[in-house]
């Protein structure tokens, strides 16, 4: 079983009178436990096809199965519950909870997804420590975003991507709000992540020192595969 | 998501915002304590209303003459009123006081004034409920001798004396003719029909022999209104059978339009209340608007949160909320919003209602706003749903947020 595929997956929007084709026909697989970087200039299609692969948007046509699970026509609430499960996402400017602690922002997760917060194992409240830890943090558990410097702040939301141990991370440029020595922090810590927990990570950069260091890049060109080296 | 959580997450994020959050519950306040006040006031109004229909007499039932057919009037005459004295004809009767309304000037020194007066058999006292402060009733013996005597309402008596003690065994002129004041009505304070305070009472025969002037004549038999007890509270509706049967057959009235018309104080209780029911109705419907506007201010409130937080929706939606748990994030907000601005709307509406309670006390109005717990219930319910609704517009906004759009939002 793949972590992610894709067949001839289209996108069309209206923008007024005219139909623009953001994505042409895309396919392609990716395993469990690769590291991808999707690349592109601007308006080549990147941003929504990381939207289709995160189920934050539905393809007009074609077929995407995430994890094994066909994903292309599920209502909104069951996205949701897709995302929840079994994506994790690291955006540019982090988007923390900036009057939530860290501890709770890693939290968010899990209370959506129901569990209770109890101490027991397995409970909401020690797995987001784990997560914290996992990311170096476990001195900064009750800090907010305020107190938290950029890398921090990215490193939180690493754990918030991780906390409920989804199939595929997509990250949303993590380090392009970061200068570039947190910023190699940060790309080491993902590369760590996926060694350690073997969880599939897509990137979506311009960086191409960012690409250099993935298994694979995808490329794009005017919503069509450049190429999938 | 639990409700607990929720909970102290809303209550989390509107503390965030104090300012706006407490400017926003004012609405709210300002509304639910206008609606307990003026409910307050209107039930205040209603006991004070029925407290002096009560104090007016006991079991009492009043005979007017004329009945709802204008063209067809008869006065009453003092045989009506001894017809309805008969014990086997009207067993639930206890008493009967037939009077006569008169007016007349009434003089002492240089001192005027004019007042309702009103002459009455013995009877009346007991029927009406008419206390004296000092002196004594008038008697049979002063009705049999068409004597000169008076009592004196308290502001009357004030009027004339500038004080409400120590005047009987005084005379005054009622119509240029001396009366000797045999003593002063105790005070009841303002009432239904007028201030009873204002009034004087002289012995039936007296008011007619020697104050109806030229128009005693014609007079002969006639009285104005009837006052009746009946024998206890059970037995009002049957004396009032009783009472019609008496005086349709002295009447003779064969078909169903009587002459005259009988009220009993249940009539009269009833008539007040609604009238005190259009008014309290009135008053809280005034507050309610106050309430709805609060309401809108809610509803704009979120709205500019929902718009403010778009990211943030978009962030907890792709992490995972699903439609109903935005929603519900919203909506905890909005109902908290208003749950306490009612919560301290009630506070603030018993205080109002207590402060004019205190200003009616201090100028001797016989009025206490009373707060009921209905009206507390209400206005706790009313604010509460006032949240829920003014809040599904902006929480179906947010909820209904395209994950991709609302992270895009700057």
């Amino acid at each position: 079983m793949n972590a992610i595929e894709a067949h001839d997956i289209r996108k069309v929007y209206q923008m007024g009178e005219v139909q623009v084709e953001a994505l042409r026909g895309v396919s392609f697989t990716i395993q469990h436990g690769e590291v991808i970087a999707i690349m592109g200039p601007s308006g080549s299609g990147k941003s929504t096809l990381m939207n289709t692969l995160g189920c934050l948007d539905r393809p007009s046509s074609g077929e995407y199965i995430l994890d094994g699970e066909p994903v292309a026509s599920l209502s909104d609430d069951q996205l949701a519950d897709i995302r929840n499960r079994k994506v994790g996402f690291i955006f540019q400017s982090f988007n923390l909870l900036s009057r939530q602690t860290a501890i709770t922002n890693v939290e968010l997760p899990l209370r959506y997804a129901g569990l209770r917060q109890d101490n027991s194992n397995g409970g909401r409240r020690d797995r987001a420590i784990e997560a914290l830890k996992a990311v170096g943090l476990e001195d900064r558990m009750t800090h907010r975003p305020t107190e938290l410097s950029g890398g921090q702040q990215q490193r939180v939301a690493i754990a918030r991507a991780i906390v409920n141990d989804p199939a595929i991370i997509m990250a949303d440029e993590p380090t392009g709000n970061l200068d570039s020595k947190v910023g190699k922090e940060i790309m080491s810590l993902l590369l760590t992540l996926n060694k350690e927990r073997g969880t599939t990570l897509i990137i979506v950069t311009h960086d191409p020192l960012v690409a250099a260091q993935t298994q694979r890049t995808i490329r794009l060109r005017d919503g069509a595969l450049e190429s999938a080296s | 998501m639990t409700v607990w959580q929720g909970f102290l997450e809303a209550l989390e994020s509107l503390s965030g915002n104090k300012l706006r959050s407490g400017l926003t519950v004012l609405g709210i306040v300002i509304g639910v304590a206008a609606v307990i006040a003026m409910l307050a006031v209107g039930r205040g109004a209603q006991e004070s209303i029925t407290g002096s229909i009560n104090s007016i007499g006991t079991n009492l039932l009043v005979v007017f003459p004329g009945g709802k057919e204008q063209d067809r009037f008869r006065s009453l005459t003092m045989r009506d009123a001894d017809a309805l004295r008969d014990q086997l004809a009207a067993p639930s009767i206890e008493a009967v006081a037939p009077t006569l309304e008169i007016g007349g000037e009434v003089t002492f020194g240089g001192q005027q004034t004019s007042s309702p007066m009103i002459g009455v058999t013995p009877d009346y006292f007991q029927v009406r409920n008419v206390n004296l402060a000092e002196g004594e009733f008038i008697t049979e013996e002063h009705v049999l001798g068409r004597a000169s005597v008076v009592l004196l309402g308290s502001e009357v008596a004030q009027t004339l004396f500038g004080h409400t003690d120590g005047v009987t065994g005084e005379t005054v002129r009622i119509e240029g003719q001396p009366f000797r004041v045999i003593g002063v009505l105790e005070s009841k304070g303002g009432g239904e029909f007028g201030s009873e305070d204002d009034q004087i009472i002289v012995p039936l025969t007296t008011a007619k022999a020697r104050l109806m002037g030229p128009k005693s004549g014609q007079a002969g038999d006639r009285i104005d209104v009837i006052y009746v007890q009946a024998a206890s509270g059970d037995l009002v509706s049957q004396a009032m059978d009783e009472m019609a049967q008496i005086l349709r057959a002295r009447h003779r009235i064969t078909d169903d339009v009587d002459d005259f018309t009988i009220f009993t104080q249940q009539d009269l209780l009833a008539e007040a209340e609604s009238i005190t029911n259009v008014l309290t109705i009135f008053l809280g419907g005034i507050a309610g608007i106050s309430l709805l506007v609060g309401g809108i201010g809610i509803m704009n409130i979120m709205l500019v949160s929902v718009t403010e937080r778009t990211r943030e929706v978009g962030l907890r939606k792709a992490i995972g909320a699903r439609k109903r748990d935005i929603l519900v994030q919203f909506l905890t907000e909005s109902s908290l919003l208003s749950f306490l601005g009612g919560m301290i709307g009630i506070l603030l509406g018993w205080l109002i209602s207590f402060i004019v309670g205190q200003v009616a006390a201090a100028n001797n109005a016989p009025f206490t706003p009373v707060v009921g717990i209905d009206a507390i219930l209400l206005a706790t319910i009313f604010s509460a749903a006032i949240g829920l609704f003014f809040g599904i517009y902006p929480a179906n906004r947010a909820a209904g947020l395209e994950p991709v759009e609302a992270l895009r939002y700057e």
